[in-house]
């Protein structure tokens, strides 16, 4: 036996040892590894391209300016248009705002009624759901696009919006029917004594306790959808290029030599958005990626 | 109480929407495109039958094996380095160290952020000319070379750099949850038996996180299944069709090759190994032993 065991009990006295060094140098490496592309992306995004043209990747600019930023949102090219990325930023806040109200009513609508009131179907219904959830949209698409044309909807708007509904029902559902499913019955049991509806129910008890789900909802789904590419892509239309597509469109159109300063900031301006998300909401992202993840 | 008939009315109607998203938008998407796939349509659907034709058609295509490979390839090392890289961060992370939610918050931001962004920064941090290689050569070492980016049997781990980059944090936050509730008796009793602490962590707490593990790699493989964007930020699908990937193919094919009977049999063998895989997780995680619940 080792002679740990005479060791004091409580907490350990702060000692500066080689496994304590040995961590801090693990986290300090990692952090760096992670934080390195966000240095770079700032640090470009403010170089004039006589600096950037030397390849210094790393290095601090010496005449620093603002002119990419203004560029990038102002009147960059994207294809033919020179307007910027503060069209794709517009678009984006027109599918966002929404998509994430239409899409986080519906999961909480459907979530409530298969937890508490188990339909007819609803296993079935759930199953198809969560399959929704993990299946490649490309399985999707073709027949979707067709659909959408029939009833006028693609390439516009509202044909965004209902896709994003579409895709976000699966996780919207799969977080409030988790979460309700943690409610006790009885307190649905005794609201259903009291002679209160389905509506009743859900409007008068079921959603005043749901702010927590339903912060965690909406974080998911603004950054779900802000970072969306792939549905802007197809089922917005040219008008309506999310910022997402428009960035791409930015860093793909080249008159001559590529801007990587515009580029990089209209990146960072990309990325804005999600980024205020995490860095406000905090210790509630986490929770969103826990309460989407754990088993129902 | 009222009937049971009329209480479910009232939750029907409330489920109508998702009836309707399940049936048209899922269901009869998937029939759809399985159906289209038998057929020979380019642009505008024709409804023959040409059997097996675009199957084979599309095994034939190197593009489509390439693309199988690729995401083979990609899938291995992203998943296998999120999970290895996440795991040593939560376990790090767990030393009661200083400043921990600022490391959290660290490892963590770019799961934020989209995969375009991600790829943006990625390329232009390793391209060749302008980039750490070039970097690295102006600071005296002339013959460092770092040029994956460009060239076509390497491109591919690229991208899982970056996809690494991006998700291990997530990795992290599952699996720190999981250690944040492990016993604290089960390290007293490992102390008081002299067991190494990294012996612990693997014969031990790793066995005990294995459902954090299996959630993590559910997740980690529905993105490697759907990666799209990041291969367009990143690479385009180059240099030629290096680093071309299932989800990319179908997308060319179905909007820009014009060639919708192909695309179709490409998303229809995605969709059926998916389903494959994954069915009898979801069944045992969300269906086995959830009985006698409901109003």
């Amino acid at each position: 036996m080792s002679t740990t065991t005479m060791e004091p009990q409580g907490p350990r006295p702060s000692r500066i040892t080689p496994a304590r060094i040995g961590v801090y140098a693990f986290l300090v490496v990692s952090a760096a590894f992670f934080l390195l592309p966000l240095y770079v992306m700032v640090i470009t995004s403010i170089k004039p391209m006589a600096e950037i043209r030397l390849g210094n990747l790393f290095s601090f600019p010496l005449a620093p300016t603002i002119e990419p930023w203004i560029k990038a949102w102002t009147y960059a090219c994207t294809g033919v248009n020179c307007e910027g990325i503060k069209v794709g930023f517009l678009n984006s806040f027109r599918i966002l705002v929404p998509s994430v109200i239409v899409s986080i009513a519906l999961g909480a609508t459907i979530g409530y009624a298969l937890s508490f009131w188990r339909p007819k179907g609803a296993n079935f219904l759930f199953a198809v759901l969560l399959l929704g959830a993990f299946i490649p949209y490309q399985v999707f698409l073709y027949p979707l696009v067709r659909m959408l044309s029939t009833v006028g909807l693609y390439n516009s708007l509202p044909g965004i919006v209902v896709v994003h509904t579409i895709f976000g029902l699966p996780l919207m559902t799969l977080l409030f029917r988790n979460f309700y499913a943690g409610i006790p019955i009885d307190l649905f049991k005794a609201a259903r004594v009291d002679g209160g509806g389905f509506w009743a129910i859900f409007f008068r008890l079921m959603l005043p306790l749901s702010t927590p789900i339903i912060i965690v909802a909406v974080i998911l789904q603004v950054t779900g959808i802000w970072n969306d590419f792939l549905f802007g892509l197809i089922f917005a239309g040219r008008e309506n290029f999310p910022m997402t597509v428009e960035l791409n469109n930015v860093v793909n159109t080249t008159t001559g030599e590529r801007e990587y300063n515009v580029n990089m900031a209209a990146t960072i301006l990309t990325a804005l958005v999600p980024l205020v998300v995490y860095f406000v909401s905090g210790r509630w992202f986490v929770r969103g990626i826990a309460a989407g993840a754990v088993k129902g | 109480m009222k009937p049971r008939f009329f209480r479910s009315i009232a939750a029907q109607i409330a489920l109508l929407p998702a009836w309707l998203i399940v049936i048209f938008a899922y269901l009869g998407t998937i029939a759809w495109t399985i159906r289209i796939s038998f057929t020979s349509t380019k642009v505008f659907p024709t409804y023959d039958f040409v059997g097996w034709k675009q199957y084979e058609r599309l095994f034939a295509t190197d593009r489509w094996i390439i693309s199988g490979q690729n995401l083979f390839i990609f899938g291995a090392c992203f998943i296998i380095g999120c999970l290895i890289f996440g795991f040593l961060l939560a376990v790090f992370i767990d030393q009661k160290i200083r400043a921990e939610s600022v490391f959290r918050t660290i490892f963590l931001y770019p799961y934020a952020m989209s995969f375009i962004v991600t790829g943006l920064v990625w390329q232009w941090t390793l391209n060749p000319t302008l980039g750490v290689q070039q970097t690295v050569r102006n600071w005296g070492w002339q013959d460092f070379t770092f040029d994956w980016l460009v060239r076509g049997d390497r491109a591919i781990y690229v991208i899982a750099i970056a996809g690494i980059w991006q998700a291990s944090g997530l990795v992290m936050a599952i699996l720190l949850a999981g250690l944040r509730g492990v016993d604290q008796e089960l390290w007293k009793a490992a102390k008081v038996d002299g067991i190494p602490t990294w012996r612990v962590y693997l014969h031990i707490i790793v066995p005990m996180l294995s459902p954090m593990f299996v959630t993590a790699t559910v997740l980690l493989a529905t993105a490697v299944v759907k990666v799209y964007d990041l291969v367009i930020a990143l690479t385009g699908g180059g240099p030629g069709i290096s680093t071309e990937v299932p989800a990319k193919f179908v997308i060319d094919y179905l909007f820009n090759r014009q060639n919708v009977g192909l695309a179709t049999a490409a998303s229809t063998v995605m969709f059926v190994t998916v389903l494959v895989v994954l069915a009898p997780w979801l069944y045992s995680q969300y269906f086995r032993g959830q009985r006698g619940r409901g109003a």
